[in-house]
C-alpha cells in the first residue's frame, strides 16, 4: 500500500515536467514552432483567415481569436468550430459555419488550436512562424 | 441649363439607340440631375456634367443631411437618385430604403428580405452588396442568398423574385445588377468556394431567364462559337475552356462574376470580367484555366461571346479579373479608338479595342508591381518572374514579396473617367504579400482556398494606398496621391474638374483633376468603402456617399499590418485601421452653403 503510494508519487514527479509541456498544445523553441503549430497556421489561412483576419487578430466582421482564446476552453473551441455558432440580432449578424464535416478543418483542428493558442498566449508573434528543423 | 443638357442628351440617345437599348434608361442616364445606375452610365464613367461645385468652391462643401442604415457591416456601392427619390441599400440583411428628397431622409418605403443567416458564413470577406439598379419602374436587388428581386420603385412591393444560385454550394450575390434593354444582368459570387461562375440575363418584365453564360466549361454552356468567338483577333476553336483544365476540374473551376458590368448600346455588347480559377493553389489545377481571369464581350441579346481576353492565364496569386470595364472613346497613341479601359487586380492597366478585343496598351499602374515584367503584346500573356511565381515556388513553399497582394493593385472599387480630360482617376492599393500554396480538398459550400497569405506595404513604403490619374492612351501614371490605407471607395469625376473619393479612415475627399491636390476633406462617421455620386434637387448640386467600413478592406480593421518582427521597417510606423474608425452604415449628403 505504502509502496504503491510511493510509486504513484514518483510517477507524478517524473511526469511533472512533460505534463507541464502538454498543457501547451504548441512548442516554441528559439522562436520556431513545431510541425503541428506550423500546419495550424496554414490551415487557419485556408479556412479561417478570410473572416478572422491575418494572425487571428480579427476583422470588422469576425472576432479577434487571440482574445477569444483567452476565455474559451479547448473544449469550447472544439464545440464552436465543429458545430458553428450564430449570433444574429438587428444590429449584429455574426455567423460561424459548422466545420464538423470539413476534412481540411476537422483533420487538423488540434493544429489550428495550437497555432491560435500560441498566438493568444503571445508565444509567437504575427506573421508566418518559422518551423523547427525536423 | 440642366434641362437643356437633358434634352440634347435625349436627342443624342435617339440617334444611337439601335439595338435593344432601354430608351428610358438611356435617356435618364444622360440627365446629370439624376444618378440612375450604380456606375453612373452604361460606360461606367462615374462622371457628372454638374458643375456648381468646382475646384474653386469645393472647400466650402459641408454635410447637408445624413441617414443611418442601422446596419454595421461593410457598405459598398452607392445611392441611386431618380427624380425626388433616393434609393440606398445595405449589406446583409440587404435592406433597401426609398428616401424622399423633398423631406430629406424621410422613408417612403423600406424592404427587408427574410434570408437564412447561414448565408453569411459563405460570403467571402464580409457580407457586402454593391447596390440596386433601376429599370422599367422597378428596383432590382441581388440578395446575398442569390435571389434576384424586383421591387416596385414607387411602393417597394415585390414584382417578381427568382433564384440565381444555391448558397448551400457557396453561391451568393454581392454585385450590383445592370439593366440593359428589356433585361437585367446579374453575376454570381463564391470564388473562394469553388463556385463555377456565370452571368445571367433575366427579362425585366417577369424575371424569366433570357440566357445564362458560364465562365468555364463546354462551348454550349459558356456560349462560345468556336469560329466566331475570338481572342486577340483569332477564333478560339472548339472546347477552348475544357482543353485548358485537367479532367473535370472545370466543374469547380471558379471564374465567378462579382464585379461590374458595362454595356455599349451601339455595339449591343455587354462587358465584364471573371474571377479566380478554383483553388488558390495553382499546382492543383494545371493548365491555363480558361476562361477565368478574362474580359468578356457578349452579345446582349443572345449572350454569345464575341471576344475574350484572358489577362492572367493559370493564376498563381488570386488576381481576379472582375474590376469594371470603362468604355471610353479616346485617342490611343494618336488614333481614335472605341476603347475599353480596365485596371486589373494584377496591377496592369489595359486598353483594348472594345469592338474587336485587340490589345492596345498594357502597363503597370503601380511601379511596385513585380510578378510580371510586362505583357507580351502579340500573345497577350504576362511575362511571369520566376522568383514571384507561386507555381514555380511550388506547394508548401512560401513565395515572398510578391507585388501586388491578392487584394490587387485595385479591387472592385470603381475608377472614374472624365471626358473633359480624357483621363482616368483610379483608387488603388499599395500592398504586397507572401503566398504559400498547399493542397486542399473540395467540399461543396466550404472554403476552397489552398493558400496562406501575409500582406504588408511594399518595402520602404510609408502608405498602403494611392489615388492616381492615368493616361490610358500611353499607359502612364500622370499623378499619384498617397493615402495611409488602401483607397477602397469608388471615385466620381465632375465637370467642376474635381474628383471625389473616400478613404478607409472615413474622409470624403475632393482633389483637383490637374495634379491631385487635395481641395476638400470631411470625416464621415465610419470608413468609406462606398462609391460617391452626385445629383441635383431643386436645382442645387449634392454629393452623396455611404460610410460603413468593412469588406475585404475590413480585414485590416484589427490586424492592420505585420509588426516589426517581420523586419518590414516602415510598417512598424503603421497602426491598425481600428485605431481610426469603427463600424456603422451612414449615408452623408453634402452641399455648398446657400
Amino acid at each position: 500500500m505504502l509502496a504503491a503510494g510511493a510509486i504513484t508519487l514518483a510517477l507524478g514527479m517524473a511526469t511533472q515536467q512533460p505534463a507541464h509541456a502538454e498543457d501547451k498544445p504548441y512548442q516554441v523553441q528559439d522562436g520556431k514552432v513545431d510541425r503541428g503549430t506550423y500546419n495550424g497556421y496554414r490551415r487557419y489561412g485556408n479556412a479561417c483567415e478570410r473572416c478572422h483576419g491575418q494572425d487571428g487578430a480579427g476583422s470588422s466582421f469576425a472576432p479577434n481569436l487571440t482574445e477569444s482564446l483567452k476565455r474559451l476552453s479547448h473544449e469550447q473551441f472544439m464545440e464552436v468550430v465543429i458545430n458553428g455558432r450564430q449570433n444574429v440580432t438587428s444590429s449584429q449578424q455574426s455567423v460561424m459555419p459548422p466545420f464538423g464535416q470539413v476534412e481540411d478543418v476537422v483533420l487538423y483542428i488540434e493544429d489550428i488550436y495550437a497555432y491560435l493558442k500560441a498566438r493568444s498566449d503571445g508565444a509567437i508573434g504575427p506573421g508566418r512562424p518559422q518551423r523547427m528543423a525536423n | 441649363m440642366f434641362r437643356k443638357i437633358a434634352v440634347s442628351a435625349a436627342a443624342l440617345g435617339l440617334c444611337i439607340s439601335g439595338a435593344s437599348a432601354n430608351e428610358e434608361l438611356l435617356r435618364l442616364q444622360r440627365d446629370p440631375n439624376q444618378w440612375v445606375m450604380p456606375t453612373g452610365n452604361y460606360a461606367n464613367h462615374r462622371y457628372s456634367e454638374l458643375n456648381q461645385i468646382t475646384r474653386d468652391n469645393v472647400a466650402q462643401l459641408r454635410p447637408s443631411w445624413s441617414f443611418s442604415t442601422g446596419v454595421l457591416r461593410g457598405h459598398e456601392g452607392g445611392p441611386l437618385v431618380l427624380g425626388d427619390m433616393m434609393y440606398i441599400h445595405t449589406p446583409f440583411p440587404n435592406k433597401v430604403f426609398a428616401l424622399d428628397l423633398k423631406e430629406p431622409g424621410k422613408i417612403v418605403w423600406r424592404y427587408e428580405p427574410s434570408q437564412d443567416p447561414s448565408v453569411i458564413a459563405v460570403m467571402c470577406c464580409d457580407t457586402v452588396n454593391r447596390g440596386v439598379s433601376y429599370g422599367d419602374g422597378k428596383i432590382i436587388l441581388a440578395q446575398a442568398d442569390a435571389k434576384v428581386v424586383a421591387l416596385d420603385a414607387k411602393t417597394g412591393k415585390v414584382a417578381w423574385s427568382v433564384t440565381n444560385g444555391d448558397p448551400g454550394k457557396g453561391e451568393t450575390m454581392t454585385a450590383a445588377p445592370m439593366v440593359f434593354g428589356d433585361k437585367v444582368l446579374v453575376g454570381i459570387s463564391g470564388g473562394e468556394f469553388g463556385v463555377r461562375g456565370h452571368v445571367t440575363a433575366y427579362n425585366l418584365k417577369d424575371g424569366s431567364m433570357a440566357w445564362r453564360a458560364y465562365s468555364v466549361g463546354p462551348d454550349n454552356e459558356i456560349l462560345f462559337d468556336p469560329q466566331k468567338t475570338t481572342s486577340l483577333g483569332k477564333p478560339v476553336g472548339p472546347n477552348s475552356s475544357l482543353q485548358s483544365w485537367e479532367g473535370d476540374q472545370w466543374k469547380i473551376g471558379g471564374g465567378t462574376t462579382w464585379g461590374w458590368f458595362s454595356y455599349d448600346p451601339e455595339l449591343n455588347l455587354v462587358y465584364y470580367g471573371s474571377g479566380n480559377p478554383g483553388t488558390w493553389n495553382p499546382a492543383q489545377r494545371p493548365g491555363d484555366n480558361k476562361w477565368s481571369m478574362t474580359i468578356f464581350a457578349r452579345d446582349a441579346t443572345t449572350g454569345q461571346a464575341k471576344w475574350v481576353y484572358q489577362m492572367t492565364p493559370h493564376d498563381e496569386w488570386d488576381y481576379d479579373g472582375v474590376n469594371e470595364m470603362i468604355l471610353s472613346d479616346i485617342n490611343v497613341r494618336g488614333r481614335p479608338v472605341k476603347a475599353l479601359v480596365h485596371f486589373d487586380r494584377n496591377g496592369f492597366g489595359y486598353t483594348l479595342n472594345r469592338e474587336t478585343g485587340e490589345l492596345l496598351v498594357a502597363e503597370k499602374f503601380d511601379p511596385v508591381v513585380n510578378w510580371a515584367t510586362k505583357v507580351d503584346m502579340q500573345t497577350g500573356r504576362p511575362e511571369v518572374v520566376k522568383e514571384f511565381s507561386t507555381r514555380q515556388g511550388g506547394e508548401d513553399t512560401n513565395t515572398q514579396n510578391i507585388c501586388p497582394a491578392a487584394l490587387g493593385t485595385k479591387d472592385q472599387q470603381p475608377a472614374a473617367f472624365s471626358p473633359r480630360t480624357s483621363h482616368f482617376y483610379v483608387p488603388t492599393n499599395h500592398v504586397c504579400m507572401d503566398y504559400e500554396p498547399f493542397r486542399v480538398s473540395y467540399t461543396a459550400g466550404q472554403p476552397y482556398v489552398g493558400a496562406t497569405l501575409s500582406m504588408f506595404p511594399p518595402k520602404g513604403a510609408q502608405h498602403m494606398g494611392n489615388f492616381i490619374a492615368w493616361d490610358a492612351s500611353e499607359g502612364k501614371i500622370l499623378w499619384s496621391k498617397p493615402e495611409r490605407f488602401s483607397v477602397w471607395s469608388g471615385a466620381l469625376a465632375t465637370a467642376g474638374d474635381i474628383v471625389f473619393y473616400g478613404t478607409l479612415e472615413g474622409y470624403l475627399k475632393a482633389v483637383d483633376v490637374r495634379d491631385g491636390k487635395e481641395l476638400f476633406s470631411y470625416r464621415t462617421p465610419s470608413g468609406i468603402i462606398g462609391n460617391v455620386n452626385t445629383y441635383t434637387h431643386n436645382g442645387k448640386q449634392y454629393i452623396a456617399v455611404l460610410s460603413g467600413v468593412g469588406g475585404w478592406a475590413g480585414i485590416g480593421m484589427a490586424a492592420g499590418l505585420q509588426g516589426d518582427t517581420e523586419g518590414l521597417g516602415a510598417a512598424g510606423a503603421y497602426r491598425s485601421l481600428a485605431n481610426y474608425t469603427q463600424l456603422g452604415g451612414v449615408l452623408t449628403v453634402f452641399a455648398l452653403p446657400n
